[in-house]
């Protein structure tokens, strides 16, 4: 019987196509956009967990106080305040899994014909464990290059896209401010990162070679800013504590005094980025899902005149045996079809002009099977919802009333 | 149970009312009938005379207000509406005076109708429907529609439709009222051969003597209340006319 209710609602559909279509259209819209508005969301929110997992998980970055010459306050990390010994201090507190002491600066590098300005970072192997960086090709340094200070550089993706451009750079000598120093290899490339700063732009080499050879500070064996890597998220309090007792001991900072150096949780920060992110994608969501309704009430208008239209019919159906159940599946089913096929053409033009916005602007998007599955099933609430009311009406009719009407 | 147990129509005392604003307005008052299996039976009677309420009770497409109504055995003051939907798809048989087709189903679905409420499939369906179209005379119509045949062909296919259900009893409201002589003793002539050769019991409604005169019994309404109940070749002539 289904079967041929199917059938019959088709043909009722077929009757006035026109208005069938403009119905439809409503249902197109609502699903497209919420298809098209759920990937780009998602695609947002996708980038942005991309770039914190880029950052490496559970840190702290400890960075130096700042220092006041002549009245003017230098910015954190101006004051030499934090050591090579520090570091090694804090690596045996409890819940740490990695330290990587960090000297940033800024060099000229020179490679045969091309030279490049680049951020060269003097840090330890577990710098690449901290930041969760792999390396591409070549090797890491080790600790006996950091005893030894010797002259080795790993290189990011854009310096050597810069310098070599095809050339392989592993095992190539460079100069950095005029010495020379051995690629050992060649970092994975990272992408951006949260502030949109290009991360393969960089340098690293090991952070002893970088104080005493290329930067060369006066406060000999200080470091700009210490990466701390806890074990698990959960650590991540108890660390940040012992971290700031140990140091704080170590500076003999006296009690209510302020630190000479700051901790700063850079999960913390990640993760409101990506709650930001995740509110962003819902209220795109709501906000299409409102045209999804609108979409609704469409049905239900253009049901309910059909049912008023179709009066005389539901009479004579009646007079001849429906059952007022019978008449109720009978346009149930027409406003069911109407929304799922509707659907079916949202989901096609949803998912093609997601694709469309990457293509033509470049945004991330990411169309999720969940994401049609929920458009499917709320297109098909959507359809018994606002049918129901105009086919409970049809089927509420007194035959004999059905039947006399003009 | 009394002796008309095997009645198709039993009707004792009934009574319509319908509310309006100015109070109740009865329509029928104490109609009592029985209608015995093969009988014909034309419903006569001027307008207001309550044939219309009459008849639409006797197809269960409206209720009484009181008395009772025994249809092929059941009594329908106690059934529900879908029982009723039952009724009328297994043991009526409907042909209306505007033929009432759905005009966008072709010939065979529209007759095929009745049988989609029984969930007969559509194979059957479509069988039995070609079938009562070939009895009807329209066999070579059955994909046409109802806007591209005549009106005597279109009461036809209502016919085809009221039978295929192979009900006891068609119920036939005004079945002429909307064709012109000729079509209309085509269409008598089907309604004879349906009621002497298959034995189905006929209770037509009309204002038209010489249709009334193809029945073999003649009821007779007026102001609610039955004044004439007899065979209609007895009848006083003023008794066939319209508006008596």
């Amino acid at each position: 019987m289904t079967a041929a209710m199917l059938a019959e609602a088709w043909v009722a559909m077929g009757a006035n196509r026109l208005r069938t279509f403009l119905t439809m259209l409503g249902m197109v819209i609502g699903v497209g956009a919420v298809i098209l508005m759920l990937a780009v969301g998602q695609g947002a929110q996708q980038q942005v967990e991309a770039s914190i997992a880029s950052m490496g998980s559970n840190l702290f970055i400890i960075l130096s106080g700042s220092t006041t010459s002549g009245g003017l306050r230098m910015g954190g990390g101006a004051a030499p305040t934090l050591t090579l010994a520090d570091a090694q201090a804090l690596e045996e507190l409890p819940s740490v899994a990695a330290i990587a002491p960090s000297s940033p600066g800024t060099a000229q590098i020179v490679y045969g014909p091309n030279n490049w300005s680049t951020q060269v970072i003097g840090t330890t192997p577990a710098f690449l464990a901290v930041r969760d960086w792999k390396l591409a090709a070549g090797f890491p340094f080790t600790d006996s290059d950091i005893r030894s200070a010797t002259r080795v550089a790993l290189l990011g993706k854009t310096v050597v896209t810069n310098l070599f451009g095809d050339e392989d750079p592993v095992g190539k000598t460079l100069r950095i401010k005029n010495s020379p120093y051995m690629v050992l290899g060649v970092l994975a490339p990272k992408g951006q990162s949260l502030d949109g700063r290009d991360q393969d732009d960089t340098v690293i080499v090991p952070v002893t070679t970088a104080q005493r050879k290329l930067f060369g500070t006066q406060f000999a064996g200080t470091v700009r800013f210490i990466m701390v890597q806890a074990e698990s998220a959960a650590a991540m309090p108890a660390v940040e504590r012992a971290m700031n007792e140990l140091l704080r001991q170590r500076h003999r900072i006296r009690e209510g005094a302020d630190s000479d150096f700051s901790v700063r949780n850079l999960t913390a920060l990640a993760n409101t980025a990506a709650e930001t992110a995740q509110v962003m994608s819902l209220m795109l969501g709501a906000i299409a899902s409102v045209s999804l309704l609108v979409g609704g009430i469409g049905i239900m208008n253009i049901m309910l005149v059909s049912v008023t239209e179709r009066t005389r019919e539901i009479g004579i159906r009646m007079a001849i045996g429906a059952r007022g159940k019978d008449i109720l599946l009978q346009f149930l089913l027409e406003a069911i079809i109407i929304s799922v096929i509707g659907c079916l053409i949202g989901v096609v033009l949803g998912v093609g002009g997601a694709l469309t916005v990457s293509e033509v602007s470049g945004m991330a998007i990411v169309i999720t099977a969940s994401s049609i599955v929920m458009a499917f099933a709320v297109a098909a609430a959507v359809g018994i919802f606002f049918g129901w009311y105009p086919a409970k009406k049809a089927a509420a009719m007194k035959p004999i009333d059905a039947l006399r009407y003009q | 149970m009394d002796g008309n147990a095997d009645a198709v129509i039993r009707i004792e005392q009934l009574y319509k009312e319908y509310l309006t604003e100015a109070g109740p307005v009865p329509v029928l008052k104490d109609v009592s009938v029985t209608v015995e299996p093969g009988e014909f039976v034309a419903v006569m009677g001027p307008s207001g005379s309550g044939k219309s309420t009459f008849m639409n009770i006797l197809g269960c497409l409206d209720v009484a207000t009181g008395g009772r109504y025994v249809l092929n055995g059941r009594d329908v003051g106690t059934l529900d509406s879908d029982q009723l939907a039952h009724l009328r798809n297994q043991v009526i048989g409907f042909v209306f005076q505007g033929f009432n087709l759905l005009p966008r189903a072709n010939l065979e679905d529209n007759v095929g109708l009745p049988l989609i409420y029984r969930g007969v499939p559509r194979g059957e369906r479509l069988e039995h429907a070609r079938e009562m179209l070939a009895k009807v005379g329209l066999g070579a119509y059955n994909r046409s529609r109802p806007n591209q045949i005549s009106g005597g062909q279109q009461q036809r296919v209502a016919i085809a439709r009221a039978l295929v259900n192979r009900p006891k009893l068609i119920l036939a409201d005004e079945p002429t009222g909307n064709l012109d002589t000729a079509t209309s003793k085509e269409v008598m002539a089907l309604f004879t051969e349906l009621n002497e050769r298959d034995g189905i019991t006929i209770v037509l409604v009309t204002h038209e003597s010489d249709i009334a005169a193809n029945a073999h019994r003649l009821v007779r309404l007026a102001d609610g209340r039955i004044i004439y109940d007899g065979p209609v070749e007895h009848a006083a002539p003023e008794l066939m006319g319209s508006t008596a």
